[in-house]
């Protein structure tokens, strides 16, 4: 059986990545690439060739797309089109707008859809939170003690909420939902990646936090089985181990700078507001209080391991910096 | 320092001899310090830093353990060498003292880490909570229990709580009530025997006769002590009084007789509780009276 998939957010890299290595697939007929704005050419850095993809400039809040959806026979919708952070043009309210929305419309499609099977989207390790009270390790069915209340996490808490409210609707389809920890790696641009690109970086004092990290590649490859195989449910995908603040400051090379809260939630907002680094309150709180989930089940499910460790992820995204700078 | 012109002569390092000690020694701080600022050094998913807390943090307190309070342990055979087990110990001091007492009797003389379940403050302040992580210790909730312990780490609980560690000069060596018997679940769900264990010692260190309750509260504390020296004499009020200390491990109690589901069973989770409170009791009694007196 050949398979249309459909790839949102395609215009940012990992989506790009997603949609490249589907189009490269033989048992994949056609792949349509949506987002908001058309991807980043060739020629300039940054862009991926996404072979065969066909790209069509959607906006995802309005309904046009299940016109694409219907028009297409769509049966596999791969959705990577969650923002993590406000660019500095639009703002918070429409990066909410972009993500809940957004989903909303791209499920309300799927739920009509007669064609479509399998569904994966992409989440977010993020909606566990960071607080002192937590376990140390998060696997999927923990309750965090706080439930996010603001940003990426809050949508994405949301966004959650309306795809389990869809896999209860169409029960005869399969639903994946991948809680991603902090991508990394060469080609990954985020405001944690932007973070360690700085020579000195700003800490919390007393405060040593524990990092998860994914490696670009093998995200593409989960995204990759979870669309080309039925794994229902809700996984979490990390890189083995955890690295700590001060040891990925050091493995950089980087200064640590170790403030007080106070100040380094007031350094964090002129930094933001000079739109230097995007920090959001919840990167304040990670930076203070850290993140580790299991991963355990998808490992069993997929009986597959990531490559990269967390600590190798961060390895290789140094050195591709090495690489920039000289 | 003396050395004799043999030793004195240079040595090319590959004639060098395996047991020159001072050589190795420096070689070894060097690779260390190497390790330490490249960060390449593994924690693992808790932020247990094995290697900080064995060369730095537990160095720091081993003064305190063999000439101080001149910790003396007893039954060390009752700790698995090598799978899980809970150890459910007194907790007395006024300061927690006797949980770094207990991690270098165990890491250094059992040669096993010992991952602690701590309370929700330490996790809260910045500094200890993640000197804390460092040293291998975790919140003590149910998913962190289960997890060391399915693991086959070995965890240790003082399930008194602040009731033990904060309770008058008056009630020394009363053990105080253990809480919900989480810590039992937990070992039954794993299958782990609980060690009962009784320290005798820290009671001592810091006599509390008092309590500030008023500034313990604004201060967000549960308790902030009055002892013969503190707060009279300022920070050298903290110095902790040289007890004499004994560390006795019992005879383990298992759970693997039971099912799993078994820790669902409200009754027989505080029946096994009571059990080992009893255990940690009698041993706590004999135990004192077998050190004598407090100081000598």
């Amino acid at each position: 059986m050949t398979h249309t998939v459909l790839v949102t957010g395609v215009s940012r890299h990992i989506g790009a990545r997603v949609a490249s290595v589907l189009a490269a697939d033989p048992g994949i007929s056609r792949v349509i690439g949506v987002d908001t704005v058309p991807p980043p050419s060739l020629t300039r850095e940054g862009g991926i060739s996404l072979g065969r993809t066909e790209f069509v400039r959607v906006d995802l809040r309005s309904p046009d797309i299940a016109q694409v959806i219907a028009a297409a026979d769509i049966d596999i919708v791969v959705h990577m089109s969650l923002v993590s952070a406000p660019s500095r043009s639009a703002g918070r309210a429409s990066m909410k707008e972009h993500n809940v929305i957004g989903t909303m419309q791209l499920l309300g499609a799927c739920q009509r859809s007669a064609t479509v099977r399998r569904v994966v989207v992409r989440s977010t390790t993020a909606i566990y939170g960071s607080s002192p009270m937590d376990p140390a390790v998060f696997t999927e069915d923990v309750e965090p003690h706080d439930s996010p209340s603001h940003g990426y996490a809050k949508d994405a808490a949301e966004v959650e909420g309306y795809v389990r409210g869809f896999a209860r609707r169409r029960p005869d389809l399969t639903v994946s939902m991948l809680r991603f920890a902090n991508f990394m790696g060469p080609g990954v641009d985020s405001p944690l990646t932007r973070y360690f690109s700085q020579p000195v970086l700003p800490t919390v004092f007393g405060f040593d936090p524990r990092l998860q990290y994914v490696h670009e590649d093998d995200a593409v490859e989960v995204l990759r089985r979870m669309a080309l195989e039925d794994h229902p449910g809700t996984y979490n995908v990390a890189g083995d181990g955890v690295l700590l603040l001060s040891q990925c400051a050091r493995r950089a090379g980087a200064l640590a700078l170790p403030l007080f809260s106070p100040a380094f939630r007031l350094l964090g907002e002129a930094a933001r507001s000079a739109g230097l680094v995007d920090f959001s309150p919840e990167q304040l709180r990670l930076l203070c209080h850290g993140r580790a989930v299991d991963c355990s089940k998808l490992f069993a499910e997929l009986g597959w391991k990531p490559k990269f460790t967390t600590a190798a992820a961060f390895d290789d995204f140094l050195r591709s910096r090495k690489g920039v700078r000289t | 320092m003396s050395a004799s012109p043999e030793e004195r002569r240079v040595i090319p390092i590959t004639e060098a001899p395996s047991y020159s000690a001072p050589e190795d020694s420096l070689a070894t701080l060097l690779a260390f310090l190497r390790r330490r600022i490249a960060g390449e050094y593994e924690v693992d998913e808790f932020g247990y830093d094995a290697e900080l807390t064995d060369k730095v943090l537990l160095e720091l307190i081993r003064p305190l353990y063999r000439h101080w309070f001149r910790v003396e342990t007893l039954a060390l055979g009752n700790i698995p060498s090598d799978s899980g087990a809970l150890i459910v110990a007194n907790h007395s001091g006024t300061l927690p003292v006797d949980a770094l007492m207990m991690q270098v009797a165990v890491h250094d003389e059992a040669g096993r880490a010992l991952r602690l379940l701590g309370a929700d403050l330490v996790y809260k302040l910045p500094v200890l909570g993640h000197l804390s992580r460092k040293t291998g210790h975790t919140l003590a909730c149910r998913d962190d229990a289960d997890r060391l312990l399915r693991k086959g780490e070995l965890v240790g609980v003082f399930p008194e709580g602040f009731k033990g560690v904060g309770k008058p000069f008056s009630e020394r060596y009363r053990l105080q009530r253990f809480g919900r018997g989480g810590f039992v679940a937990s070992a039954i769900r794993a299958g782990v025997p609980i060690v009962p264990t009784a320290i005798v010692g820290a009671e001592e260190i810091y006599p509390k006769i008092g309590d500030l309750r008023h500034l313990a509260r604004v201060l967000g504390l549960p308790y902030l002590p009055i002892t013969p020296f503190f707060p009279w004499l300022g920070p050298l009020g903290l110095v902790p009084l040289p007890s004499k200390w004994m560390i006795e491990f019992g005879e383990p109690i298992r759970t693997d007789s039971y099912d799993a589901s078994a820790a669902d069973d409200p009754m027989l989770v505080f029946e096994l509780t009571d059990h080992v409170r009893e255990s940690v009791q009698q041993l706590l009694t004999s135990l004192r009276l077998r050190r004598g007196h407090a100081f000598f």
